[in-house]
């Protein structure tokens, strides 16, 4: 075979072999926003994570606004630190609330945050103060029971 | 009498694990011999681009057409089990994961070790058969430089670019299925595989993967073409050890890889 139709094969072939690892990089593995948009650290300590993950979106009004990128368990206070990377485009007021929150039934667990009035924003290694925990199924399952058995006793 | 078949049986085993242990050696030496020579592959790199073009460019239609029908069987096969606990949104996600992780690697491995390792092997074996091999060494050229060092990074180079393209085909076959056959929400199907899909910990391993497979198929194909019997039966052999020999050592190395790459980390 001549030598420039194979050059030109092996071109065609190398190119389409970059760009489906481009591709894969960009498009299904989402590369270009998921490192490139700057963004700030705040942390928040919760009594129950429940089936939070690393990488578990954090999301202000529904919105994705941020990372979940480390979890820790104190070991003082025996409370679990999420630490979150907030995209820089977005502020939050120092008496955000955070709670841990499940889309749907079997949905992702995810870290929703509810601004507040406070004039002064968060910053880069902030700590959000009030939160909510996960709530655990089991616990509202037997919390339910015992009030049964209890106005059920009383009757 | 049974002392003499137990000697005999004793004796097939030790020759067995003798001759075993010196392939293996054989096979060890003869990978530094490929790796020494490598530069004579890169000097004179038309060689290695038409072992592209007979390993890489000409596997393509098999990769592409078994890519896109491995996707957009996965996505029926998906989809029909997702849709019971509605989640059928989620199906760009086993898709992606799936393909990304290990079928692109394993499938594209296995397809590449049966449609190019074999051919090294036969061309190989066959050179060795009709003394062409022996030939180039009398003409002062190594063949190891001339034949082998080339055919090993052809498939070395053309593995991964390879898998990339079958992973790529088969997210495009379950997009035809799921987003234009069956009506997914397009949004959702790129949405929810774009957050589950990590580039290191996926993209990336899935790479290092292919190079691993390509690695492990072209230095088994070129050996086995290298130690070929000379007979047309011994290339026929070498060739089929190839395959077999190729495809465990994808399956296998692959658990290993596995093991490694996702082992103890959450999803």
């Amino acid at each position: 075979m001549n030598r420039s139709t194979i050059d030109l094969w092996v071109g065609i072939f190398i190119i389409g072999g970059i760009a489906a690892i481009g591709f894969l990089s960009l498009r299904v593995g989402n590369l270009l926003t998921a490192t490139n948009a700057p963004g700030y650290h705040v942390e928040a300590a919760f009594d129950n994570i429940g089936g939070l993950k690393l990488r578990a979106p954090v999301k202000a009004a529904g919105v994705v606004v941020g990372r979940v990128d480390r979890i820790q368990l104190d070991p003082k206070s025996y409370q679990a630190v999420v630490s979150m990377r907030i995209d820089q485009g977005y502020q939050f007021s120092r008496d955000t609330i955070a709670s841990i929150l499940t889309s749907g039934l079997l949905g992702e667990v995810y870290v929703g945050l509810d601004t507040g009035g406070d004039p002064q924003v968060l910053a880069d290694g902030g700590r959000i103060s009030k939160t909510q925990s996960a709530v655990v199924l089991e616990k509202l399952i037997g919390q339910f029971m015992f009030d049964k058995a209890a106005a059920g006793s009383a009757k | 009498m049974a002392l003499d078949a137990i000697a005999g049986g004793l004796r097939r085993v030790g020759r067995g694990t003798i001759n075993t242990v010196t392939r293996l050696g054989f096979a060890g030496r003869f990978f530094l011999a490929v790796l020494l020579n490598s530069p004579a592959a890169f000097r004179r790199i038309q060689l290695t681009l038409r072992e592209i073009y007979f390993a890489g460019a000409l596997s393509l239609v098999i990769i592409l057409v078994s890519g896109l029908f491995v996707g957009m069987v996965l996505a029926l096969q998906g989809y029909e089990v997702l849709t019971r606990y509605g989640a059928n949104e989620s199906l760009g996600v086993l898709v992606a994961l799936s393909l990304v992780r290990e079928l692109g690697p394993v499938v594209a491995g296995l397809l590449f070790a049966s449609r190019a390792g074999s051919a090294i092997t036969a061309e190989i074996g066959l050179m060795k058969t009709t003394e062409q091999l022996s030939a180039m060494e009398m003409m002062a050229v190594d063949p190891l430089a001339r034949v082998v060092a080339p055919r090993f990074w052809g498939g070395l180079v053309s593995m991964p670019l390879l898998t990339a393209l079958f992973s790529t085909l088969g997210i495009f076959g379950a997009y035809l299925v799921g987003v234009k056959l069956i009506g997914i929400d397009s949004g959702a199907f790129w949405g929810n595989m774009q957050a589950a899909v990590d580039f290191r910990r996926d993209i990336v391993n899935g790479v290092i993967k292919s190079v691993v497979f390509g690695f492990a198929v072209s230095i088994i194909a070129v050996f086995e073409g290298y130690d070929a019997r000379p007979t047309a039966e011994g290339v026929s052999t070498a060739t089929t050890r190839t395959v077999v020999v190729s495809s465990l050592a994808i399956l296998a190395l692959d658990f290993v890889l596995t093991v490694f790459m996702f082992r103890g980390i959450g999803v």
